[in-house]
């Protein structure tokens, strides 16, 4: 349909329009609904009912076959608060945050950068580096407890070289916690470097020309240019990185089971346990809000330390 | 580009044919750079070559000391076969497949409707339930599982496709992009239709959705490949062995295979395969569709 056409149409019509608008109002509120209905259904039924369900079980002892739902008030909130393993898991997933995110945001930049300036072999770079984040979790693991093994891994034997002896990556309570934020880093920088690829095919060529006629060379136009005009996508990842690593339970399940000794049981984790090992829902249901008191303090920080740097850039 | 590039950068002193001035070159800092993605590449693949390596090995050989990238024995695909000869990789495959196409066709279809309505309706409520919707992003649902989970038992859903597939359908970012997306699409295209006498529902079927086509597959891939690998959920709702996913399935058999590498890595490699045969085929589109809906979508 040619565009003059829809505008002569449109104007032919424009008081039977106006006309018909109270009329619309009321279509427009039962077909608004309709079209919202079938997502809300599953939204209602699956994220909204499950929060209010879990809230309630939350404040009660109920076990997985149904008995002891008694109300118990603040009880359970109580206990969770003096429990040690709970700050433990707690304290674990904040030190994992930490320890992978600052690799997943710096190697994502640098690969993002290297790839940028367009050296031949885009389609292999690419690859390479986004390829782990299609695999399940579970191959992940299978990989890397084998890279991992003390005495058969391909880790051990490639340090073996420059006089390391061979390390219990997995087993031992000082590396385990590094074991698994490597396999994470590996298979998860992928995103990131896709994000930031994106992000920098976006910054305008003008202002490096710019840049490069006044005198800049690559590595100040790195900094003053391309550096800065990242900044709100660097924002963007960490927030998203910060909250995904927070949600870890997947690769410590898999690979340590939380061991050796809980230095690897994480938040999610000691809340499956509790759940599905320890059959208590109520407390379970309780760690689950403290944890997710924990996230959104966390996105408060994150946020208030955005909004405070944006003024000044 | 050349043409375009000259006569809008006048000024420009390097050769326009570069993206970036002197990229062209291959000065020290290039091949610098070249050796540096290298090394990170053959990292980055290395785990890959290794899990190869092992799953073509005898299980002697894999399990020899010290370890090697040569088989002794002779490179064999006994681990393979004894693999698929257990006939589970297949039923979990199916189920993988079944499960994700059906969560991506659900999650696309209410999740478009609904941000159809919150972008072009004008509904009572309209304004807090997108409100509500978009806050909802900040629950994780890991913190869900447990509720969930008991909900799953009252509705005898445990142990079922039906508490495997409707519990992953909600997507709330999702709305969020979509709608982004559709509020761009220009109202004129609709209001003649309108005027011709169409429905909303006729509108939004041969006027939007066509005109929606790359970010609803942008949002159907990123869908899929959480689904196809989505661990916790599947973990606990399915404990019959024919009903599990891949990643489920493989957790599994891990404990059961133990000292058996060769096995381990050949099933690992054979549960990875699907996606990353479907990637090398669908680089580009896989590509823009993770980069696009990538913000919104975690």
């Amino acid at each position: 349909m040619s565009t003059s056409a829809v505008s002569n149409r449109a104007q032919g019509t424009g008081v039977a329009l106006k006309d018909s608008r109270q009329s619309r109002r009321r279509t427009d509120n039962l077909v608004g609904w309709a079209f919202f209905a079938p997502f809300g259904l599953f939204f209602g039924l699956f994220l909204i009912w499950p929060i209010l369900f879990g809230l309630y079980l939350s404040f009660t002892g109920t076990t997985l076959t149904g008995a002891g739902g008694d109300f118990v008030g603040f009880e359970n909130y109580a206990e969770a608060l003096g429990d040690a393993d709970m700050w433990r898991s707690m304290l674990n997933t904040l030190w994992f945050t930490v320890l992978s995110t600052i690799p997943l945001v710096l190697i994502a930049l640098i690969m993002a950068l290297l790839v940028d300036l367009g050296l031949p072999g885009q389609w292999l770079w690419r690859l390479s580096f986004f390829m782990p984040f299609l695999l399940a979790s579970t191959v992940v693991s299978l990989f890397w407890i084998w890279l991992f093994n003390p005495q058969l891994g391909l880790i051990n034997d490639m340090l073996a070289p420059f006089g390391v002896e061979p390390i219990a990556w997995l087993q031992d309570p000082q590396w385990a916690m590094h074991g698994v934020v490597i396999a994470t880093v590996w298979w998860t920088v992928g995103f990131n470097f896709l994000l930031y690829l994106a992000a920098l095919q976006n910054i305008p060529e003008q202002q490096y020309e710019a840049a490069s006629i006044d005198g800049a060379g690559k590595w100040r136009q790195l900094f003053s240019i391309t550096i800065p005009q990242l900044a709100p996508t660097t924002a963007l990842i960490v927030i998203l990185q910060v909250l995904a690593s927070l949600k870890i339970f997947d690769q410590v399940y898999q690979m340590t089971s939380g061991g050796p000794g809980g230095t690897t049981r994480t938040a999610v984790l000691y809340i499956f346990e509790t759940g599905f090992t320890g059959y208590r829902f109520g407390y379970s249901a309780a760690i689950s809000f403290v944890f997710f008191a924990v996230i959104i303090l966390v996105s408060i920080i994150q946020i208030r330390i955005t909004a405070s740097r944006r003024p000044r850039s | 580009m050349t043409a375009v590039d000259t006569t809008t950068a006048p000024v420009s002193t390097t050769p326009a044919t570069s993206r970036k001035p002197g990229e062209r070159r291959f000065g020290a800092g290039r091949i610098a750079a070249l050796v540096v993605l290298i090394l990170m590449a053959v990292t980055w693949l290395l785990p890959f070559a290794w899990a190869l390596v092992t799953s073509l090995k005898s299980e002697a050989d894999a399990g020899a000391t010290p370890i090697s990238w040569l088989a002794p024995n002779g490179y064999t695909l006994e681990a393979y076969e004894n693999v698929l000869g257990e006939g589970n990789i297949p039923v979990w495959a199916f189920n993988s497949l079944l499960s994700s196409v059906i969560i991506t066709v659900l999650t696309i279809a209410t999740c478009a409707l609904a941000a159809y309505a919150f972008s072009r309706l004008d509904f009572a409520g309209r304004k807090w339930l997108f409100f509500v919707v978009i806050a909802s992003i900040i629950i994780p649902p890991q913190v869900l599982i447990i509720p969930l989970f008991y909900q799953m038992l009252a509705f005898n859903m445990v142990d079922t496709y039906w508490g495997l597939i409707l519990p992953q359908v909600v997507a709330p970012p999702m709305v969020f992009i979509l709608k982004k997306f559709f509020d761009q699409i220009p109202i004129e295209l609709e209001d003649a239709a309108r005027v011709d006498g169409a429905n909303r529902l006729r509108i939004f079927w041969t006027i939007v959705l066509p005109l929606s086509r790359p970010i609803l597959s942008a949002v159907a891939i990123f869908v899929f490949i959480a689904a196809w690998n989505n661990f916790l959920w599947p973990f606990i709702i399915i404990n019959d062995t024919s009903l599990m996913t891949l990643p489920v399935g493989l957790q599994t058999v891990k404990s059961a295979y133990g000292v058996q590498y060769a096995q381990n890595m050949a099933m690992a490699l054979l549960a990875a395969a699907p996606l990353i045969i479907l990637f090398l085929f669908f680089q580009r589109q896989i590509i823009k569709g993770i980069a696009t809906t990538g913000f919104g979508g975690q």
